[in-house]
């Protein structure tokens, strides 16, 4: 148990230092809304080492806290709904089989954009916000991808030093 | 990477290319409105998904714009320089043509802007 906590809190606290380069540096793809996510390289990482319920929990407690000190408050409903979505959406492929780990994170790329896209349209109470999905599909494609293949090559390395 | 990973990769991309090339289709320069001021006094606003051209005569001089097909141009006007005339056809939110010598400014009002309030961390 004392173990299970203490990795959730290192994991918990990467995801924020992640999130906090990715605020520093500015990943410019010349297109609004667009970031590479680097967080969700630790959502996708719990959610192999140490399953769906711990990964989820990483993701939530990550979300809010990252939202109470680097972020704002309204942008904290958009980073909830993304987070939300991409995580059920990751946990059922990873659950359904036949996907790896990089199919697994694009898909959570792109349902992430998607969940954000919908509060958004929700929020501002206009459904023309849509014509932006096809641009945050393709964003969320490649985000994700990367994301994907990171999570992958970093794995079995973590795999191994936890054996230790 | 395995089978199934490609297939979702190509399928996304796939819907969302196609999803890009529908909105374009869909909304090429929708809602805009043409502004031209005279002497920084509006003379009129026109609707850029409407074919029209517009004459301005006025003590300054003579423009002719041309709206078509969802673009701007001066196509015709009596100033010393041309450039207005000469300018290349404009289609997007905030762009201008300028003719100095009238005091005539076309510029192209679009809905949305591009600025935003705050980035989801």
């Amino acid at each position: 148990m004392a173990r299970k906590i203490t990795m959730t809190a290192i994991m918990v606290a990467l995801a924020m230092i992640l999130s906090y380069i990715e605020a520093l540096i500015p990943f410019n793809f010349g297109i609004p809304g667009i970031k590479l996510g680097l967080a969700n390289l630790v959502v996708v990482m719990a959610l192999y080492l140490f399953g769906a319920k711990m990964a989820f929990m990483i993701s939530m407690v990550r979300i809010v806290l990252v939202a109470f000190t680097f972020g704002n408050m309204a942008a904290l409903l958009y980073s909830l709904a993304g987070g939300i979505l991409s995580f059920a959406v990751m946990a059922l492929l990873k659950k359904s089989k036949g996907f790896s780990m990089i199919g697994v994170s694009t898909a959570g790329g792109v349902s992430h954009n998607i969940g954000q896209l919908i509060v958004a349209a929700l929020v501002v109470e206009n459904l023309n916000l849509m014509y932006y999905a096809p641009v945050l599909v393709i964003a969320g494609v490649i985000t994700g991808l990367l994301i994907g293949l990171a999570a992958k090559l970093t794995l079995p390395a973590i795999r191994r030093s936890m054996k230790n | 990477m395995k089978k199934k990973d490609i297939l979702l990769i190509v399928v996304l991309l796939a819907a969302g290319l196609i999803g890009l090339l529908a909105v374009r289709a869909a909304q090429s320069g929708a809602g805009a409105t043409v502004e031209i001021t005279v002497d920084g006094e509006v003379y009129g606003d026109y609707d850029l998904d409407k074919d029209q051209t517009i004459e301005i005569k006025n003590d300054l001089g003579y423009n002719k714009v041309v709206i078509a097909d969802g673009t701007v141009d001066v196509t015709d006007a009596d100033c010393r320089d041309k450039i207005c005339v000469n300018h290349a056809k404009i289609s997007k939110d905030n762009e201008t043509i300028i003719c100095l010598p009238h005091k005539l400014v076309v510029e192209i009002k679009g809905g949305s802007s591009a600025s935003i309030d705050a980035n989801a961390q």
